[in-house]
């Protein structure tokens, strides 16, 4: 799957490969060792966030789970 | 006002499959609207709740007469913010995406809850619930109409995309076991009757 940033796909495949198995090796099994993805997602991270500022996409300051408060809970 | 949908399906697949599978179901061969795929936020809460925000981009399929009113939403693709968080305590996952751009044309809001049930280890509940609106003066019921249409639409395709990422899983799976019969597919899904109505 490509990233928004064209020159990230490459970093994106690698990150998404660690957290994948980081994911279902250590995350699901209740695993708390420290997450050995962060460097690939930091530089991947920096990226991204380039790629966004350059295309204007609008993210900036959206509240994690925005929409949820004007929600009614099921 | 505004349109509500909701769905709940159980399919035949353990819940952590289903998990593993929402992370890796782009590319598949329905989600051809789907161009870009990012990450944007991880976190582990000290309560071990992971914490994700992913960016989508999709296309913006319009009807023709909407395509006639509205000529500048053609230029530009959809942004989608999808947060979600993981519950291993109590083996959910809650995804909320909603479109941030295109906000005023209409807002589709999706929740969906991915839920692991404790005496059926097998299946995963997966509840889904939109909300589409429109600040659209004059149009607004017609907007929302297309939007919850095309959603429909593509609820459908999102869960045949769940599951063929699930089935590539089990695959792959079976294979690193050396096991060299082909699983018998399991998954089963029962969802309500769908009226798929196309848009270019």
């Amino acid at each position: 799957m490509n990233s928004v940033g064209e020159g990230c796909t490459e970093l994106k495949r690698e990150y998404d490969q660690c957290f994948n198995r980081w994911f279902a090796e250590k995350f699901l099994k209740g695993d708390r060792s420290a997450d050995p993805c962060s460097e690939l997602f930091h530089k991947y991270h920096t990226c991204v966030q380039k790629a966004i500022k350059e295309k204007d996409i609008p993210i900036e300051g959206v509240e994690f789970m925005g929409p949820n408060r004007e929600k009614a809970d099921s | 006002m505004g349109k509500h949908f909701f769905s709940e399906t159980d399919i035949k697949s353990a819940w952590e499959q289903v998990l593993t599978a929402f992370w890796q179901r782009y590319p598949n061969p329905y989600s051809t609207h789907v161009l870009t795929e990012d990450v944007l936020f991880r976190e582990v809460t000290p309560d071990n709740r992971l914490l994700s925000r992913r960016l989508l981009t999709k296309t913006n399929r319009l009807p023709r007469w909407a395509e006639r009113v509205f000529p500048g939403n053609l230029s530009r693709s959809v942004y989608i913010i999808e947060d979600s968080v993981v519950d291993l305590g109590n083996r959910s996952l809650t995804s909320l995406a909603w479109n941030v751009n295109h906000a005023k044309f209409m807002l589709v809001v999706e929740r969906c809850v991915f839920m692991g049930e404790q005496d059926r280890p097998v299946w995963t509940r997966i509840t889904r619930e939109a909300w589409v609106s429109s600040g659209v003066f004059g149009l607004s019921r017609p907007i929302q109409e297309f939007g919850l249409a095309r959603f429909r639409s593509n609820q459908v395709k999102a869960m045949r995309g769940l599951e063929h990422a699930l089935s590539n899983l089990q695959k792959a799976s079976a294979t690193c076991h050396g096991d060299s019969a082909e699983k018998h597919k399991n998954l089963n899904s029962t969802s309500e009757t769908q009226k798929p109505q196309q848009y270019i």
